[in-house]
C-alpha cells in the first residue's frame, strides 16, 4: 500500500469520473471485471507530461535522495526499517482480504503480521518469511477488482508515478481506512510515516539498475513505463490467464 | 527476506531430459514434434547455461559476450528481431532485415545481459511447462539473493525447424511488447530510416 498523500487537486477529474463508479460498484458488488487489453490510454498527452514531472522529481530529489540514503545507513538498519514499514501494511491488507471475501489470506496476513509485531520486535525483524509465512499483499485497487471494478483508463499520478482508475481510487481507500491511522497516537504515526518514505528511499536505491534502465536508458520512457504497469498489475490479479494475452511471433510471419 | 544461493540443480531425470532436447535442438525436426519435455528441456539448458555465467566471476564484457552465445543457441533472434522491428519489417528488405537481425542480437545481449548481472548469487530452476495454443510455456521461479522468488516464464516453438524460445515473460511483463515499444520509439526517433537505426543499435 502507498502511502504517500497525492496532491489532490491534480487528481480531482479522476476522482470525479469515479464516483459514479463507485456508488455503481457499492450496488453491483460481485460481478466479474471484464479481462482488459491492450492500453486503454486517452489522456496521453497529459500523462505524458506529468511523467516528464515525475522524472525530473527523480533526477533531482528522490535518485539522489537514494543514493545518499543508502551509502549513509548502514544495510542491517536499512533492512530493519523496510522490513518496518512493510509490516505496517498488515491489518490493511487483512481488512482488504476480508472485504474481497478471502479468509485464507486474511488468517495468513493476520498471523505475519502478529509474528513479526511481537517476535519480529514491532516489525524491525521479519521472522514470518523464515518460518514460511510469506503473507499475501493485496491492496482496495485489488478489492474493486474482485467486486467486479474494470481497470478503467491509464493514469500517470504526480509524485506517485503510474496507475490505473482503479487503482487509483484503490491507493486513496488505502490511505483513508488504514486502521493503524486510527489506533496510532500521534508521535507513533509520524514514525509510521516516516518510515514509509524512508523505505521508498531505500526500494529506490535497491532496485537502482531496474528503475534507470527503464527512466533513462530507453528511448520511449513513457510507452515502457505504462507496459510496465499494465502488464504487471494485470499479472497480479490474476488476469493474464486467459490464452488470449499470449501473443504468437510466427502467426505474423506465417500469416504475410 | 529470504536468501536462497542454492544453485540450480538438475535432477537425474532432468539431465535426460536436458540432453534429449539438446539432441532434438540439434536437428531439424518436423511440426508438431515438440514436447512438453523437449521444451523443458531446452529451457533447462538455457538456465544451466546462464548459471554457469553468472557464477563464472569473468569480467562484465566478457559476460556480455557469453549471453550473446547463449541467445544466439536457445532463442529463435530472426523471429524475435523481426517482431520487435514491428510493422516496419514488411516493408523492410532482405538485407535490411539480415543487418537488423545481427545488430540486434549484440544490442539486446548486452541490455539483459546488464539485467542477468542481479542474478549473480542466485539460481533459476524450472518448475512447470504446459502447451499454449501452437507452442510451450516453460515456467520457472527466480531466486535472487534478498528478494522474493518471482515467476519467469519462456515461451518455446518449433516452428523455426528447431526447439528455440521467443519471449521470455517477468512476472507478468513480456518481452516481445516491451521490445517492440522500445524498437518502435527508437525508429520513430529516427524518421523511419531502418539504416540509421542498424547502425546505432550497435552503439547502443
Amino acid at each position: 500500500m502507498c502511502y504517500i498523500i497525492p496532491s489532490f487537486s491534480t487528481l480531482t477529474g479522476v476522482i470525479s469520473r469515479n464516483g459514479a463508479l463507485i456508488g455503481a460498484l457499492m450496488l453491483s458488488a460481485c460481478a466479474a471485471a471484464p479481462l482488459p487489453e491492450g492500453t486503454n490510454d486517452p489522456f496521453e498527452d497529459r500523462n505524458r507530461q506529468i511523467h516528464a514531472f515525475n522524472v525530473g522529481v527523480d533526477k533531482a530529489l528522490l535518485r539522489p535522495a537514494a543514493t545518499t540514503y543508502d551509502s549513509v545507513l548502514p544495510e542491517p538498519l536499512e533492512q530493519g526499517i523496510a522490513n518496518f514499514a512493510a509490516n505496517l501494511d498488515g491489518p490493511g491488507d487483512v481488512l482488504n482480504n476480508l472485504l474481497q471475501g478471502r479468509p485464507g489470506p486474511a488468517l495468513e496476513n493476520t498471523l505475519r503480521f502478529a509474528l513479526n509485531t511481537t517476535v519480529g520486535i514491532g516489525g524491525l525483524f521479519d521472522p514470518a518469511t523464515a518460518l514460511g509465512v510469506d503473507g499475501d499483499p493485496t491492496d482496495f485497487g485489488e478489492t474493486l477488482h474482485i467486486w467486479g471494478a474494470p481497470e478503467g483508463s491509464y493514469a500517470e499520478v504526480p509524485f506517485i508515478g503510474p496507475t490505473v482508475e482503479r487503482d487509483l481510487v484503490g491507493t486513496l481507500v488505502d490511505v483513508a481506512m488504514n486502521p493503524l491511522r486510527f489506533v496510532l497516537p500521534k508521535p507513533e504515526s509520524s514514525y509510521a510515516t516516516a518510515a514509509k518514505l524512508a523505505s521508498r528511499l531505500g526500494d529506490r536505491s535497491r532496485y537502482s539498475e531496474t528503475v534507470d534502465s527503464i527512466l533513462y536508458d530507453s528511448a520511449d520512457s513513457y510507452a515502457q513505463t505504462r507496459l510496465l504497469y499494465l502488464q504487471n498489475r494485470r499479472f497480479e490479479l490474476g488476469q493474464t490467464v486467459g490464452e488470449d494475452n499470449f501473443e504468437d511471433p510466427y502467426e505474423d510471419i506465417y500469416a504475410d | 527476506m529470504r536468501i536462497d544461493a542454492a544453485p540450480l540443480r538438475l535432477t537425474r531425470r532432468g539431465f535426460a531430459v536436458a540432453m534429449a532436447g539438446a539432441f532434438a535442438a540439434s536437428l531439424p525436426i518436423p511440426a508438431q514434434a515438440l514436447t512438453v519435455d523437449q521444451a523443458r528441456g531446452l529451457i533447462d539448458k538455457a538456465v544451466a547455461d546462464v548459471n554457469r555465467i553468472i557464477s563464472s566471476g569473468k569480467s562484465e564484457q566478457a559476460m556480455f559476450g557469453d549471453f550473446e552465445k547463449v541467445f544466439a543457441k536457445y532463442a529463435d533472434v530472426p523471429v524475435i528481431a523481426r517482431s520487435a522491428l514491428g510493422p516496419a519489417a514488411r516493408t523492410a528488405t532482405s538485407a535490411q532485415l539480415s543487418a537488423f537481425t545481427k545488430a540486434y542480437q549484440g544490442y539486446i545481449s548486452r541490455k539483459y545481459g546488464r539485467r542477468f548481472r542481479e542474478f549473480i548469487g542466485g539460481s533459476i530452476e524450472v518448475t512447470d511447462a504446459k502447451p499454449i495454443k501452437t507452442y510451450f510455456e516453460v515456467i520457472s521461479v527466480a531466486r535472487l539473493q534478498g528478494e522474493a522468488p518471482f515467476d519467469l516464464r519462456w515461451h518455446v516453438s518449433d516452428k523455426s525447424g528447431r526447439n528455440l524460445f521467443f519471449n521470455i515473460i517477468i512476472e507478468g511483463v513480456n518481452m516481445l511488447a516491451s521490445e517492440r515499444a522500445e524498437i518502435g520509439a527508437l525508429l520513430d526517433k529516427r524518421k523511419g530510416n531502418i539504416d540509421t537505426l542498424i547502425a546505432d543499435l550497435k552503439k547502443i
